[in-house]
């Protein structure tokens, strides 16, 4: 017990001493390293989060006084507005469409690909590739290979002696077709983060399996996955996030066409609310996505605690 | 050394080959057909989609590169680009020398603050951005962008160079302390010059981010002189509608130079990934 409170004692005495030798020494370097990064984070991303709170309450063009308070009416509005479930909906299916099949393509490369080879590096540069384009030409690219006069896609028509439809024309097929071109651009970001955690696991434990006589398969279940269960969630979580601010492929392909049937719900903040000026309504399906993002990353930190629990 | 690595090597089987190569085709054909077909006629998309054109004629890409913008746009691109970099860089080592090296109070509140950049979506914070950026008179300036940009990827910069900088061995840094080295000039001739790894790797995303970046500049910029190339090209492809050979010319020749730098840095890009993802 003694020996604690004088521990404790010299601890604080040290810490004391310390802190008067840093203070002296190291407000100038404090000054100078910390305030640019925090002010332009505050100014920049924090407070316009916080304007877009504000304006949610207001009806306002952009220019004059903020004087016009209205209550909740724009958020009535969003959710009353005709495009806005679709929008939602088609931000949903991205999520699904980004978990139930990149995701597993993902995985199902990674294993074959988390060896090391020539060949196998060829295959991993060709798979992330799409992830670095820029998404306007990715958009522009798939837009050509669906155009439905030149592209790629009435000629894979003429093979199987179909007519294809003109896929982002139509009401029904573009969401699809949208999906295909996500997973082309996405898949191969998520592939890498699978490598990466694959590569990590020691080669022993691979090894004793294996020599144990465990399928190769059964290793795979039993024992990669669940060894990788941190890049997956890594790998989740910016599934979900990703999926919620979708934008730049969207414009290129389909301008959130035909007749709206396409929007995501950025598209839809984009061609309703910024590009009519409307900050009021705009700031409503922000804070509506800003909600949305907290929510799955608060009931992501839980599922991250409990994983790490076990 | 050979033999050991390939008897290491477990078999992927014939099936996992074949749908690796049918994974490899979903990917190439886009790329494939996309720069053969600026050399075609707009009729020989049809019936020649995967063949070599007729003629290996670049008029075209001769006339979009001497054409008023192609050259500039890139160049446009560019310089906001290396704006970025240069001080996403500077900002973020400094910010997290600070967090990793400097005992001071309220530096893991700060770190905290700062890392919700990184849980929180950009994309909510567009339209107060373009009002507050309207009335410091940052619309349709270069500037504008970088500054943008810097403050939505420090988050993550900050990140990358803090785990760096973590496992930089504390010996180091005491010593520069008993020689009397104050924390500026240790950041300056001790950390930085050992942090160059970190810094290509911080670097390359900035510069990716910024190169591919749309949503920004589509709301930033308004006039064409200052657009950037993903503008540009969005622009281009208003103007020509689907004349296919034109727009398909002037996306292979705006999406080879991000080609081969990813080629160029993709080690950075991956070890960014890892150590930024996987491992923080």
């Amino acid at each position: 017990m003694a020996s604690i409170t004088t521990g404790v004692a010299a601890g604080t005495g040290v810490a004391v001493r310390r802190r008067r030798y840093m203070d002296r020494k190291s407000l100038v370097p404090l000054l100078i390293f910390l305030p640019p990064s925090l002010i332009l984070f505050t100014v920049f991303v924090v407070l316009p989060m916080v304007d877009a709170g504000t304006f949610s309450f207001f009806e306002w063009n952009g220019y004059g006084p903020i004087t016009n308070f209205v209550g909740f009416e724009n958020y009535a509005d969003v959710i009353n507005h005709r495009n806005f479930g679709t929008a939602v909906r088609n931000s949903l299916i991205v999520v699904a469409v980004s978990l139930l099949i990149q995701l597993p393509l993902a995985m199902w490369c990674a294993i074959a690909l988390s060896e090391r080879s020539v060949s196998i590096n060829i295959l991993r540069t060709i798979f992330f590739l799409p992830f670095m384009l820029a998404e306007v030409a990715a958009g522009l690219i798939w837009k050509f290979v669906y155009d439905g006069n030149y592209g790629l896609l009435p000629i894979l028509g003429d093979a199987l002696g179909t007519k294809m439809p003109f896929v982002l024309a139509d009401k029904f097929w573009v969401i699809p077709a949208i999906m295909l071109v996500i997973t082309w651009k996405y898949f191969g970001f998520h592939m890498m983060i699978f490598i990466a955690g694959l590569q990590s696991i020691p080669n022993e434990v691979v090894e004793a399996a294996r020599l144990d006589g465990v399928k190769k398969w059964q290793i795979v279940r039993h024992i990669k996955i669940p060894m990788i269960r941190s890049a997956i969630v890594v790998s989740v979580f910016f599934a979900i996030t990703g999926a919620l601010q979708l934008f730049d492929i969207i414009i290129p392909l389909t301008n959130g066409g035909p007749s709206h049937s396409s929007h995501t719900i950025v598209t839809f903040l984009y061609q309703f609310g910024i590009l009519r000026m409307k900050l009021g309504f705009g700031g409503a399906v922000s804070v509506l996505l800003f909600i949305a993002c907290v929510i799955v990353a608060l009931a992501y930190r839980r599922i991250l605690f409990r994983v790490e629990q076990n | 050394m050979a033999t050991a690595s390939r008897k290491r090597r477990p078999a992927i089987s014939a099936f996992q080959w074949i749908t690796l190569l049918v994974v490899a085709a979903f990917v190439i054909v886009p790329f494939y057909t996309t720069a053969l077909g600026g050399f075609k006629e707009i009729g020989e998309l049809r019936v020649n989609p995967f063949g070599l054109p007729q003629s290996w004629d670049p008029a075209r890409f001769a006339e979009i590169i001497g054409g008023p913008r192609y050259v500039p746009s890139l160049l446009n691109s560019l310089l906001v680009a290396l704006g970025s970099v240069v001080l996403s860089t500077l900002l973020a080592s400094m910010t997290a020398f600070a967090f990793a090296h400097i005992k001071f109070f309220g530096s893991r509140f700060l770190m905290s603050y700062l890392m919700l950049g990184l849980l929180f979506p950009s994309a909510t914070a567009i339209l107060p951005l373009f009002i507050k950026m309207r009335d410091l008179g940052l619309l349709d300036s270069h500037v504008g962008i970088i500054i943008a940009q810097v403050a939505f990827s420090i988050s993550f910069s900050v990140l990358l160079f803090y785990n760096f900088f973590k496992e930089l061995p504390k010996e180091l840094i005491d010593a520069a302390r008993m020689d009397n080295c104050g924390y500026i000039r240790i950041y300056w001739y001790v950390t930085l010059p050992l942090c160059l790894p970190i810094i290509a790797t911080v670097g390359v995303f900035n510069f990716v981010g910024s190169w591919n970046s749309f949503l920004l500049p589509l709301i930033v910029l308004n006039s064409d002189a200052n657009y950037t190339w993903p503008l540009g090209i969005m622009q281009f492809q208003g103007q020509y509608g689907s004349d296919w050979p034109r727009i398909l010319a002037f996306l292979t020749l705006s999406i080879l130079p991000a080609i081969a730098f990813f080629l160029l840095a993709q080690r950075y890009v991956i070890s960014g990934l890892t150590g930024g993802a996987v491992k923080g």
